[in-house]
């Protein structure tokens, strides 16, 4: 990783994902042949906090992106780091497909609930009652739609996949991430299929709560609609 | 040299395309560039490349982006309306200088429109199409063996600017069958190097592919690099054919099937006494301005000949240097136009201009 300062709100865990991913490629020893893409959303800053080599890609298309690398470069590790408006909501298609054809590529989605960089506004993982600049009254399903469970949804398509859900709201689950996603780039490694790991993580800010409240809000609120755990582990992970 | 084949334009420019070293097609099915995808389909896996259907237009050019990025050869067909689809993904090519062919074999629009040939897509092709300030190259064959002879050169353009090129042509040339000589095979060893490419940081400090610079101040670079490297093709791109301007006193302008015609038209009217010429740009973008630039001491009017409702037309206003008029005779909607058609409108336009 550089040295650079974390380009994130105060209490923000996109940061703590960020050094899971690093410290994983590290100890798997990934470093001079992994390939990270990022697309729009506060998830895009990664770029600058690595040193091997990345593709910035449009919103949503880091699933085809990272697929077209992949197919290019097969010996290579390629992952893609989304945000939930982006891997949900405009990429949806993209990463189902990607989950269906078993791409041997690996993606990470933060799911925080909410759009982060642009203010705020409701994502396809807002909750229901949660109250966003763009659903000012609190989400309302009939109206609003219901939250989206993505990694259930990719483990119901993706047979030969690795797909699990990890919060980073405390020390137990932030290591249990790390596991996840240590876990997430040996499926790729082994060349077993697609790998797929859903994070918690807080957004002060766009919550409108302290730091310390918005890991509450995690264990109280999110986890409950957003179960943790392995859901699919492929034939010959060890 | 290569044995006479007859083949379609579409199985011309997919087999010009595997011998000038792309070993990746990404793309989603649309008529009438069917046998071109299917043609991949077929022959990719033959020689160890990679044909991927991809689950819509925008994945398609994104995944383009990827193994370009990856410095591979790479392309994708489709017809108008998927090739809208892509024009986000085409800006993104544009912004990282990723080289990468994009076969319009065009449809009639606008909307979901009809299969029949049409050459409505001009300006999309020509002026950026997407958001922000960018060109692709774009390439207009009229013939088969031209439809395999500009895949071959469309690579090369591709890679020696760094900068998407477009082949734009139609239904008409996809299907039709000439006899042909392909191109000679360019082995992979010889492909030119990419340095830039993403491959991994191994023993060397990280590449980037990145669609948004991080400053603003990189960002006006990154458009000022962009203009010179478009003036540079401007400079050393354009390229067209012409026909019989020494005496002629109306010549015509057409690209692509139009002017197959046209040229049939030419000969018509020459056959009838009138005195015909014919420009033919090959590059729409850079457009070929200096062809226009002698006006013939015979020359008394251009007529644009398009299959569309007058796009071309303005390129031909901005490069003229005269006041020669300029006519236009075209439609679109999946119009043909008949060599008679193309003579009795010259004869009009004739009777116009007569002193």
């Amino acid at each position: 990783m550089s040295d650079i300062d974390v380009p994130y709100c105060p209490g923000c865990t996109h940061g703590i994902a960020h050094r899971l991913v690093g410290e994983v490629i590290d100890e798997l020893g990934l470093f001079d042949k992994v390939i990270g893409v990022v697309s729009a959303g506060c998830s895009v800053r990664s770029w600058r906090l690595y040193r091997f080599d990345m593709v910035l890609a449009a919103h949503g298309r880091s699933p085809a992106v990272a697929t077209g690398l992949k197919r290019a470069l097969p010996q290579n590790i390629v992952y893609a780091y989304q945000g939930d408006g982006d891997s949900a909501a405009i990429g949806l298609s993209e990463l189902m497909h990607a989950a269906l054809r078993c791409e041997k590529i690996t993606v990470l989605m933060i799911n925080n609930a909410v759009y982060g960089a642009t203010g705020g506004q409701a994502a396809p993982t807002t909750l229901l009652g949660q109250r966003t600049t763009s659903y000012v009254a609190g989400r309302e399903a009939t109206r609003d739609g219901y939250p989206i469970n993505m990694a259930e949804l990719i483990a119901s398509v993706s047979k030969h996949s690795y797909v699990a859900r990890a919060a980073l709201n405390n020390v137990r689950n932030i290591m249990n991430a790390k596991k996840s996603i240590k876990h997430a780039f040996e499926t790729q490694q082994a060349g077993l299929g697609f790998s797929f790991v859903e994070i918690l993580s807080a957004c002060p800010i766009g919550w409108q709560m302290t730091p310390l409240r918005s890991l509450e809000w995690i264990e109280k609120q999110m986890i409950p609609q957003y179960p943790l755990g392995e859901m699919k582990v492929p034939n010959g992970l060890s | 040299m290569n044995e006479t084949e007859l083949l379609s334009g579409n199985e011309a420019l997919a087999e010009s395309a595997i011998r000038a070293g792309c070993r990746f097609f990404c793309g989603y099915p649309i008529t009438p560039q069917g046998e071109l995808f299917e043609y991949m389909a077929r022959r990719l896996p033959e020689v160890g490349g990679t044909f991927i259907q991809s689950e819509s237009e925008t994945a398609g050019i994104n995944m383009v982006y990827g193994i370009a990025a990856a410095g591979k050869r790479v392309m994708t067909a489709s017809s108008s309306t998927g090739i809208s689809l892509m024009q986000e993904g085409i800006s993104f090519l544009a912004a990282t200088q990723l080289p990468c062919l994009i076969v319009n074999v065009m449809r009639a629009g606008p909307g979901l429109g009809q299969v029949r040939p049409s050459q409505a897509d001009y300006m999309q092709a020509t002026k950026g199409g997407g958001h922000g300030d960018y060109h692709c190259i774009v390439l207009a064959p009229s013939t088969v063996q031209e439809m395999a002879d500009l895949t071959t050169e469309s690579f090369r353009l591709a890679d020696a600017y760094r900068n998407p090129v477009i082949i734009l042509c139609d239904g008409m040339l996809g299907q039709v069958m000439e006899p042909i000589r392909l191109p000679e095979t360019t082995p992979l060893s010889e492909l030119p190097p990419k340095p830039w490419a993403i491959t991994g940081a191994k023993n060397r400090p990280r590449n980037l592919i990145l669609a948004a610079p991080y400053t603003e101040d990189e960002l006006i670079a990154l458009n000022v690099e962009l203009d010179k490297k478009y003036e540079s093709i401007e400079d050393h791109e354009p390229r067209w054919e012409s026909k019989l301007l020494d005496d002629a006193e109306i010549v015509l302008v057409a690209f692509g099937t139009a002017a197959r015609i046209a040229e049939d038209a030419v000969m018509k009217a020459r056959d009838a006494g009138l005195s015909l010429g014919l420009i033919r740009p090959i590059t729409l973008w850079p457009f070929p301005t200096s062809a226009f630039g002698q006006d013939h001491r015979k020359l008394r009017a251009y007529i644009v000949v398009e299959m569309n409702n007058g796009q071309m037309l303005e390129d031909v206003q901005l490069a003229k240097n005269s006041e020669t008029p300029v006519y236009h005779f075209g439609k679109g909607g999946g119009w043909v136009p008949s060599a008679e058609d193309i003579y009795r409108e010259s004869e009009a336009v004739n009777r116009m201009i007569q002193p």
